[in-house]
């Protein structure tokens, strides 16, 4: 990783006693990431330029302490050594720190001048481009990005994840510093040792600017980004395929319901969902009630606390999502958790565990399991567990128009497999009517479009004595 | 002294009975090993620190139910060391016994109140605790008064020892379990319901090769035996004839019979019990009346002999009339008795009012062959690893037998139909069930393959793996094999390198295998090809019925292309070649199944390149050029000092430029080894697929022939025909040659210096061993350029290598073997058409294996 600091003017050399690094030297420090060097390229009267490189041995990365707990292909093979990240901002502060503090006793007045200073920032890891000028340009930079293709070879790979940055300006040195320190992570996609002591920091180097900085919210969003998600990792070893993009991961209602909620007002969609199924698992009078593809149990956490409901079982195929769903209910009173069975298990294994309730609710569900196996899942539910009340939600594909960010028949969430239209949803219900003895109401949920119906649709299906 | 012989079934739950100090625990101790006797002392001792703690009892007394029920399912005999003077502590223990389909005994052990009593005042060992005398008193009386009902109480034997002298004198007795003839190894043929068809009998004899003996009893010149599953008479012609016949094969040792709901039927109308006399029972009936009051009393005794069913040739095969259930195999309840004689059926009866019967069969997971009759179909019944071979002879059908161990049928028409089937005969239906069962796939799995017996799946290994198979795999049913993880030979010797073919070839001189063949490896994706002759044949073998006509899927079970009409276009063209090759008809097939590799890599790994690779290399060869030009810029000012020396901060330009350098060319040299594997994919013209293995198709796996073998027969009847399947080139080497080994280096220097990912070196034969120990199938020997995709661009830095040499290799080859192992039972299990249940679970196994954290560069 690769920083430049250069300083336009008069006596441009005096640059060295600001940073406290002669300029007629290469110096280096040993940190615990690597080392880090300074070097000038440049020493004139007019123009002096400082050099920032940081030396990672990747294969320092891979022996654990720098890199995730559970290592996968990717911790050996990744970017860090060559990006500008929070790496670089801890050797920003370990180097030039007493810069970034302000203080230069053999030049007290020319650390409080504003000089014409220009940093290049090499490889910061961006994909939108206006963050860099949302982020600088309130700060009085001039902002320039350069972004390249990612392979020269295969051009139809597209751009670089990648930019260079350069930022130039009227600014004091050590509030340049400051401002990459804070900046730079705000950039990254990934954060690896976000704890506490990474706020007081942010605090002491941001909070005379950053408290009035208009991007304020996104900056701190950003830099505090939740650490990735672990569990994920046995997934990823076994399959590739998931592993490459982050998102055909686990389901999570949340994520769903953040996509669909900004169309619609009011209550949120997924709370409306909830309330549609509870009312409608009270209405048909079951005492028991399994919630099968139960996610993070947020239904389930519902349905608990009807006095009607007896028992209360909830299965997910998602080890992961399983146990958020058993941190979730552990907080729960104690008579609630008695009443409740969670259970890893799949819609597509006949399940003995699954039988024995009045109703069985599959929220979200079904369009998460691929059509081919669609007959399996039938079988499970409707052939082998039978119960009395089935209740199904799925989204209605007919909506979708609605939704802004889907373009051209692309579905709600990556890992959805199908998404029904509302005759599509129909016809299904009938043959499993016909073939397993049920009958079905079929209503929607959520605000009505007019011809194209409401966002999600429910089918009640009740076995014909 | 005259010795008191206890008989006991090898496995049953054994209660003693007595009071305290009647002396159970030194019987206990003096006839049973110590993990067999379960004592009520000791639990309480175990639930409270102290066996006299009465408050804890009913806490014991909950966890020695436990466990007498754990140790009843795994067949374990079972002794319970307890007073159980009450009768309501009796029935609690009787119910396990029941549940377990197990017989439960009793001793009681009731010597006079004065010995018991003495013996009471005498004990040193329970302290002031000890039992009050009017507790013991209590416990005499209740025993007493309980010996003469405990028959009635569900205790099938029942020993009662009323003197010091009996229980001193007496013996314990094994006896095995009347069905366990597992010494019988065969070979059998199992012959389906007769009904007194007697002349297709003996002509089916005949077709077996039985021949009459002197006293015109058919015996089998080669030992084989006839194993007789009942329904020996009714409604066909010559009951009395068919009973005679079996009789004697059966008492000279020629035969085993297990009797079916028709035989027991006719002991009741023998024994003058109330039966309705029809269903063809009245023929049978009339034949015997003319019969001798001694012939009738002797055919009696015989039927009322047989034991429900029969466990034979050590467990791998079972015998019952109607079936039987997985847990019920090797016990003895009337339960079990009554699965045997009438199957699976509800109580219930249809609308014609024959009696409802489950298809046990199609849920049946066992790992014996169940053989069963009862039930007439068309053709034999075969679903997964049962075989019904009753095919209706009395109603015109044919008789059928089974060869065991050949699993191969033969038949005999029926002469005539005898009689009017109530309902017309089922037909087989096509293996059914794309359903499995979550219980066998849930929690610690144990499976056992021929190659490896008990593998141990660890539950979290077995969760991840229900995971990924619910949620991302292709159908089940498609699933018959996955290839097992390959480990990488061991680290070089030779300074610049961390893999190297002498270390490979090295490995197979040790283990004994003299000749190895080297196989290019493709840099491609791992992909298995299920192909079928046409959708038919699909829906025939795989049960698949949506017009699919075979399937490629990645190494974790998931669906290759997303895009179905790509695999389509693959799988025509593959059809096509072996269509035209004659391969269908060389190997009387209809499918087939292929271990491959699919090229260019860029079609499966296109994202993970585009995500990772790429953005890598871009970052990496970028930002370090910048690096190198500010430092040329910055080594070319006059003005600036040499390191003086004397430590701190100083640094070396020249130092810093030359490592700088290196690693640039490094990056770059990264960038050229992943992109060199990238190659556009317009068309399914474009894709090349290798296959390497030949697995399996009907009737056969191919793991009993020599990798050449494989190259060839796939260049014979695939890659000869058709473009997008290309050979794969290898060379076979004498391991203790020198010549053949340096001529072997030098391919593969050839081939991973022009780009190629290395070679893979494997044994001779598919499966080696090395003094009976399994040996690698395969390890890698990948190239110098090539690893820097895996171990990242610098690897071969004198900083890098030197660490990763280091690695360790055993995880990853015991996991190979198990994988190996799995996988192969995988096909065999499918090739010898058992349940989807027992396919899927070695498939499932490879799977959870490969949720095991090892090392992903290896």
């Amino acid at each position: 990783m690769l920083l430049t600091i250069t300083y336009d003017g008069r006596d441009t050399q005096d640059l060295g006693y600001l940073l406290h690094k002669n300029p007629y030297k290469v110096q280096k420090y040993e940190l615990n990431l690597g080392t880090a060097y300074v070097f000038y390229p440049e020493v004139s009267d007019t123009r002096t330029t400082a050099a920032l490189l940081l030396d990672i041995d990747p294969t320092e990365l891979s022996k654990g302490r720098l890199a995730a707990k559970n290592p996968g292909l990717f911790d050996y093979l990744n970017d860090r050594p060559y990006t500008s990240s929070s790496f670089l901002c801890t050797a920003l502060n370990r180097v030039f720190g007493t810069a970034m503090s302000g203080r230069c006793d053999k030049m007290p007045e020319l650390a409080q001048s504003q000089l014409c200073l220009t940093a290049h920032v090499y490889m910061l890891p961006c994909t939108d481009d206006s963050l860099p000028h949302d982020f600088f340009a309130p700060l009085g930079y001039s902002v320039t990005v350069e972004r390249e293709q990612v392979s020269d070879a295969f051009p139809e790979w597209g751009k670089s994840p990648y930019i260079d940055l350069t930022i130039s300006g009227s600014v004091r040195l050590s509030e340049l510093l400051e401002h990459l320190y804070v900046l730079i992570p705000a950039f990254s996609r990934k954060h690896y040792y976000v704890d506490e002591s990474e706020i007081d920091k942010m605090i002491s180097h941001g909070g005379s600017w950053l408290s009035t900085h208009p991007a304020r919210n996104k900056i701190l969003y950003r830099s505090f980004m939740m650490k990735r998600d672990y569990a994920r990792e046995a997934l990823e070893r076994l399959d590739e395929a998931a592993a490459d993009t982050e998102d055909t991961g686990v389901p999570t209602d949340s994520n769903t319901a953040e996509n669909e909620d900004s169309s619609t007002k009011h209550i949120p969609l997924n709370t409306r969902r909830y309330e549609a199924v509870r009312a409608a698992v009270l209405a048909s009078g079951s005492a028991s009630v399994i919630d099968l593809g139960c996610g993070e149990g947020r239904l389930t956490e519902l349905l608990l606390r009807e006095q009607q409901l007896k028992r209360v079982g909830a299965a997910d195929i998602s080890v992961s999502a399983l146990d958020r769903a058993k941190k979730r209910f552990a907080s729960l009173p104690e008579y609630q958790q008695s009443k409740l069975t969670l259970m890893h298990g799949s819609l597509t294994y006949t399940d003995k565990r699954f039988s024995g309730y009045d109703c069985a609710v599959c929220a979200e569900v079904i369009e998460h399991i691929d059509l081919s196996r669609l007959g399996a899942f039938e079988k499970v539910l409707f052939g082998t567990a039978a119960p009395a009340v089935v209740i199904i939600t799925t989204p209605n594909r007919d909506y979708n128009d609605n939704y802004e960010f889907l373009s051209g028949g692309e579905l709600r969430h990556s890992d959805h497999r199908f998404e029904w239209s509302r005759s599509e949803f129909l016809s299904w219900a009938e043959r499993i009517c016909s073939e397993y003895g049920y009958t079905a109401e079929i209503s929607g949920i959520g605000d009505e479009s007019e011809g194209l119906g409401m966002p999600s649709q429910m089918g009640v299906f009740t076995k014909c004595r | 002294m005259q010795i008191n012989r206890i008989e006991l079934p090898e496995v049953c739950l054994v209660l003693l009975m007595g009071a305290s100090g009647a002396g159970k625990t030194t019987f206990a101790r003096k006839h049973f090993s110590a993990g067999e006797i379960l004592s009520s002392d000791r639990f309480r001792e175990l639930v409270s620190g102290d066996e006299n703690d009465m408050s804890a009892s009913a806490d014991a007394f909950e966890l020695l139910h436990e466990t007498a029920d754990r140790r009843l399912k795994r067949m374990r005999l079972t002794v319970i060391d307890a007073t159980n003077a009450q009768k309501r502590d009796r029935a609690a223990l009787i119910d396990i016994a029941k549940q377990n389909d197990l017989h439960a005994a009793v001793i009681v052990l009731d010597p006079p109140e004065k010995i018991v009593m003495e013996r009471r005042e005498s004990r040193t060992d329970r302290g002031s605790g000890g039992v009050p005398v009017s507790a013991v008193r209590r416990q005499l009386s209740g025993v007493r008064q309980s010996v003469s009902k405990l028959r009635g109480e569900g205790f099938r034997f029942v020993h009662h020892l009323t003197t010091q002298e009996e229980i001193d004198s007496a013996e314990i007795v094994r006896t095995k379990m009347w069905n366990d003839k597992r010494e019988e190894h065969g070979p059998f043929d199992i012959i389906g319901d007769i009904h007194g068809c007697y002349a297709e009998l003996r002509e089916l004899l005949c077709r077996l090769g039985y021949k009459d003996d002197p006293d015109g009893i058919p015996v089998h010149p080669d030992g084989r035996k006839a194993v007789f599953i009942g329904d020996l008479c009714d409604r066909g012609p010559e009951n009395v004839k068919v009973l005679r016949l079996v009789m004697a094969m059966v008492r000279s040792g020629n035969a085993l019979a297990v009797p079916g709901n028709h035989d027991v039927k006719l002991v009741k109308y023998l024994r003058r019990r109330n039966v309705q006399v029809k269903h063809g029972l009245e023929i049978t009936a009339a034949e015997l009346d003319r019969e001798t009051e001694e012939f009738r009393a002797e055919t009696a005794d015989f039927l009322d002999s047989l034991v429900s069913h029969y466990v034979l040739d050590g467990g791998q095969l079972v015998v019952a009339h109607a079936g039987i259930k997985a847990e019920y195999i090797g016990r003895a309840s009337s339960r079990v008795r009554k699965f045997c004689l009438y199957g699976d059926i509800t109580g219930e009866t249809d609308s014609d009012g024959f009696p409802v019967r489950l298809d046990w069969a199609a849920d049946y997971s066992g790992k014996a062959l169940v053989v069963y009759g009862h039930t007439p179909y068309e053709e034999v019944y075969r679903a997964g690893n049962t075989c019904c071979i009753d095919t209706g002879c009395v109603f015109g059908g044919s008789l059928t037998a089974l060869r065991y161990p050949e699993n191969e049928t033969v038949s005999v028409p029926a002469h005539s139909k005898y009689a009017e089937p109530g309902k017309p005969m089922a037909k087989p239906s096509a293996p059914d069930s794309d359903t499995l069962a979550a219980e066998y796939f849930t929690g610690e799995l144990h499976i056992d393959t021929q190659l490896t017996p008990g593998i141990r799946i660890r539950e979290n290994n077995s969760a991840a793996a229900f995971e990924i198979m619910s949620r991302f795999a292709a159908d089940p049913r498609w699933l018959i094999y996955l290839p097992p993880t390959m480990s990488p030979c061991e680290t070089s010797g030779l300074p610049d390198y961390l893999e190297h073919p002498y270390e490979a070839f090295d490995y197979y001189k040790r283990n004994g295998v003299e000749r190895v063949v080297c196989e290019k490896k493709h840099m491609g994706s791992r992909a298995v090809i299920v192909c079928c002759r046409s959708a038919e044949s699909a829906a025939e073998r795989f049960g698949v019925d949506d017009g699919s006509a075979g399937i490629i899927y990645t190494r974790t079970g998931r669906r290759f292309f997303d895009d179905r009409d790509t695999e389509a276009v693959l799988l025509g063209r593959l059809r096509t070649a072996l269509e035209k090759s004659g391969f269908w008809d060389s190997f009387s097939t209809d499918w087939v199944c292929l271990d491959t590799e699919l090229l260019p890599w860029s079609v499966k790994a296109e994202g993970l390149i585009r995500e990772h690779y790429a953005p890598v290399g871009h970052a990496g060869v970028h930002s370090l050029s910048a690096a190198e030009r500010l430092l040329h810029q910055t080594a070319a000012r006059d003005d600036i000092a040499d390191p003086d020396g004397s430590g701190g901060h100083d640094a070396d330009i020249s130092v810093l430029l030359e490592r700088t350098s290196f690693r640039r060319r490094a990056m770059e040299d990264y960038v050229k080894a992943y992109s060199s594997y990238c190659g556009r994919v317009g068309s399914p013209e474009d894709i090349r697929i290798a296959p390497f293995h030949l697995l399996a198709c009907e009737g056969a796996v191919f793991t009993d022939k020599p990798h050449v073998w494989h190259m060839e027969t796939l260049r014979r009847y695939i890659t000869d025909w058709d473009v997008i399947f290309t050979a794969t080139p290898y060379i076979t080497v004498n391991v203790n040659d020198p010549e053949e080994v340096g001529i072997a280096v030098q391919w593969w220097t050839e081939l991973t210096q022009s780009g190629g990912e290395g070679m893979v070196v494997k044994p001779e034969d598919y499966i080696a061993r090395s003094g009976g120990r399994l040996i690698q199938p395969a390890v890698k020997c990948r190239g110098r350029e090539y690893l820097r995709i895996i171990y990242g661009p610098e690897y071969l830095a004198p900083y890098g290598l030197g660490r990763l040499k280091k690695r360790s290799l055993s995880r990853k080859r015991e996991l190979a073997l198990k994988e190996l192992s799995l996988g192969i039972e995988a096909l065999s299990r499918f090739v010898g058409h058992e349940s989807l249940t027992r396919v899927h679970e070695c498939v499932f196994g490879v799977l959870a294996m490969e949720s095991e954290p090892v090392d992903p560069r290896l």
